[in-house]
């Protein structure tokens, strides 16, 4: 962030903070992603999902800095942990409100936001822990700009995520089966897809996916069990503001996001606190003026 | 007296009896003020069932608004030396504002997406008054100076301090069931419970939409807003952090629990959210989150309708089975007894 104003002030100071909004936008973006993957299945939002994140980013946590393994070692693990909660979770959690009015369903995983965000707090305490940071912290210079290592890795990171969900969507049998059974359940049934099990693996991928926003985001701010609450608010506004249907949009969004919030952060003085709020203006902005997004399309009802 | 024969009646006024001879002769200093939050949260939880239980629309962050009384109260009286009761009207009229405010663009939004709007709305209220620090005191928060009595009870001795605020809680609680119930019984209940069941055949009905809704958003903030100032005043004290996302999640949960779209929902619920944190710490140490959470889970799949659902269904189950064995013995039964909520 800016530490001296003239420096700030300067092109170069745009520059870093334009990587530094991608490098967290593309964190917002991933989170976002999780959303999406389940609102295109159920047309629910998982409330629970960014402390379902926090949850398995202090396993994380656990495992680097207790049983002291490598950080790209404990990766991988950790989003194998996620993406079997996941899946259990909508096996054992959700199966039974799956068919039940939306504001159950909307309930439902507001009980398992209380119950990750306690359990949390339970094992791991309220003190803030921090994460260390896989990258190095010093800076490269990229045509006499400084712009940190870090940075540049949050944002290849999340390019490798997002590729990987798109060319497993569009390429893969697997990937498929998912999307047909999310548009056509009925036919999708009819041809031998089991997509009951596909809502599971829409879970778990999505837990998966929140399970890495984790784990870039901690290392950048600081861990306890209300870690993703922020990130939940900021996943929530690149997914409205890219139309909440679109997995491009959220992407786009969360980049946007992630800029603005950099931006505005360092060069409104005013407003650094309170960008949150600046979320929640957001939100309610393109709900009522382009209630489809910037990518998406409006539903149009008539009442 | 007709009234008198009904036994929602009687149960309401011996349960008013007893609120009222409890303090005296029952309760400790300690449960008097328990029941003292029970009786504020039963006020911002009946402004969520006009909201959500009646007129059909989520809202998850009536924490924002109970901050808005909470924090106007505390302004007042410690800043330009106000009368704690004085300021209550106050506090309602600004958390109102508030909540038409917010019910403008709610208009647009349906389910879910007022859902989120709303949620966006607890979690970053906290960082609001933090910004405002000349005015609330920031992430201190402010410490509000007791609530004096206008008819200098406690001065007297006649009461203790505990005892005044529980009488004083007891009061606007009453005073705003029998609001709410009046409400529910006019045609402006009648009109939100259209709009719950059917926005077409609201509209059809020549219903205005922007009218109730709004309506319906701004009494559920004036609600939560005068629990917010009853809350600061019992506390004596208050922060940004007491009015996150956490008390918003509460309040739904325990109007939820209770039953939505029930008178007595709201009571149940006030008495669950204050005091089973009470009891769960007693038991075993776990959050009082993870209690909720595993609670409003279960219930998700036993009783979606919360216990008073529960208990409808029970009582129409019930009377249909005495019906039946009635009838077998007696010929047909006379014309069905519908048990509904509400």
């Amino acid at each position: 962030m800016g530490t001296d104003p003239l420096l700030a002030a300067s092109v170069q100071g745009v520059l870093q903070q334009l990587v530094f909004g991608l490098a967290t936008g593309g964190i917002y973006a991933s989170l976002a992603l999780a959303l999406i993957l389940i609102y295109r299945a159920m047309e629910a939002i998982n409330f629970a999902q960014g402390e379902m994140a926090t949850f398995t980013t202090f396993i994380a946590w656990t495992l680097v800095t207790q049983v002291h393994l490598s950080y790209w070692i404990v990766f991988p693990i950790t989003v194998a942990v996620a993406i079997g909660g996941g899946i259990a979770i909508e096996r054992i959690i959700i199966r039974p409100v799956e068919r039940a009015p939306i504001l159950t369903v909307v309930l439902v995983t507001l009980g398992l936001f209380a119950v990750f965000n306690g359990l949390s707090g339970l094992i791991w305490g309220y003190t803030i822990k921090t994460f260390p940071t896989p990258f190095p912290v010093r800076p490269v210079f990229i045509g006499g700009v400084a712009i940190g290592i870090q940075d540049l890795g949050l944002i290849a990171v999340s390019l490798v995520l997002l590729l990987a969900i798109y060319l497993f969507f569009s390429r893969t049998r697997l990937g498929l089966m998912m999307r047909s059974s999310a548009l056509y359940p009925e036919s999708s049934r009819l041809l031998g897809v089991r997509v009951g099990w596909m809502l599971a693996l829409g879970w778990g991928l999505s837990a998966g996916v929140g399970a890495v926003s984790g784990m870039l985001i901690a290392p950048i701010t600081v861990l306890d069990p209300n870690l993703m609450q922020a990130v939940l608010l900021y996943a929530f506004t690149a997914a409205v503001l890219g139309g909440i249907e679109s997995p491009l949009g959220a992407v786009v969004g969360g980049l946007l996001v992630g800029v603005l919030l950099a931006l505005v952060g360092t060069y409104v003085p005013g407003l650094q606190d309170l960008r949150l709020v600046l979320g929640f203006v957001v939100i309610i902005g393109v709900l009522l003026f382009r209630p489809g997004g910037l990518v998406g399309r409006a539903h149009v009802t008539r009442v | 007296m007709r009234a008198l024969q009904r036994p929602q009646t009687v149960l309401f006024l011996a349960l008013l009896l007893l609120a009222l001879v409890a303090p005296l002769y029952i309760l400790g200093a300690f449960p008097t003020l328990e029941w003292t939050y029970v009786f504020a949260f039963l006020i911002a939880m009946m402004g969520i069932n006009l909201l959500t239980g009646f007129c059909g629309q989520i809202s998850l962050g009536n924490s924002a608004f109970m901050a808005v009384g909470g924090y106007a109260t505390s302004i007042l009286v410690f800043r330009l030396g106000w009368n704690s009761l004085a300021t209550f009207p106050v506090a309602a009229a600004l958390a109102a504002v508030g909540g038409i405010l917010l019910g403008i663009p709610a208009l647009k939004l349906r389910g879910l997406y007022l859902g989120l709007a709303t949620f966006a709305l607890a979690i970053s209220s906290p960082t609001l008054i933090r910004h405002f620090d000349s005015l609330t005191g920031g992430s201190q928060g402010i410490s509000v100076p007791p609530a004096e009595d206008p008819f200098g009870l406690v001065a007297s001795h006649a009461l203790t301090s505990e005892q005044w605020l529980y009488y004083l809680a007891l009061a606007l609680a009453v005073a705003f069931f029998l609001f709410s119930r009046a409400l529910l019984r006019s045609d402006v209940g009648r009109a939100f419970r259209t709009i719950r069941e059917s926005e077409t055949a609201a509209v059809a009905n020549g219903i205005s939409l922007t009218y109730y809704k709004t309506l319906a958003f701004g009494l559920s903030a004036a609600f939560a807003g005068v629990a917010g100032s009853l809350d600061a005043v019992t506390t004596a004290y208050v922060s940004p952090d007491s009015f996150d996302v956490n008390l918003s999640l509460s309040l739904v949960v325990g109007a939820v629990i209770g039953g939505l779209g029930t008178m007595a929902g709201p009571l149940l619920g006030a008495i669950f959210v204050v005091w089973s944190p009470v009891y769960a710490q007693q038991i075993f140490k776990a959050r009082p989150d993870i209690v909720y959470g595993v609670l409003l889970i279960a219930l998700m799949y036993t009783m979606p309708q919360g216990l008073m659902g529960g208990y409808y269904r029970a009582m129409a189950w019930y009377l249909r089975k005495r019906r039946a064995s009635r009838g077998a013995e007696a010929g047909p039964a006379s014309g069905p007894e519908s048990v509904t909520p509400g």
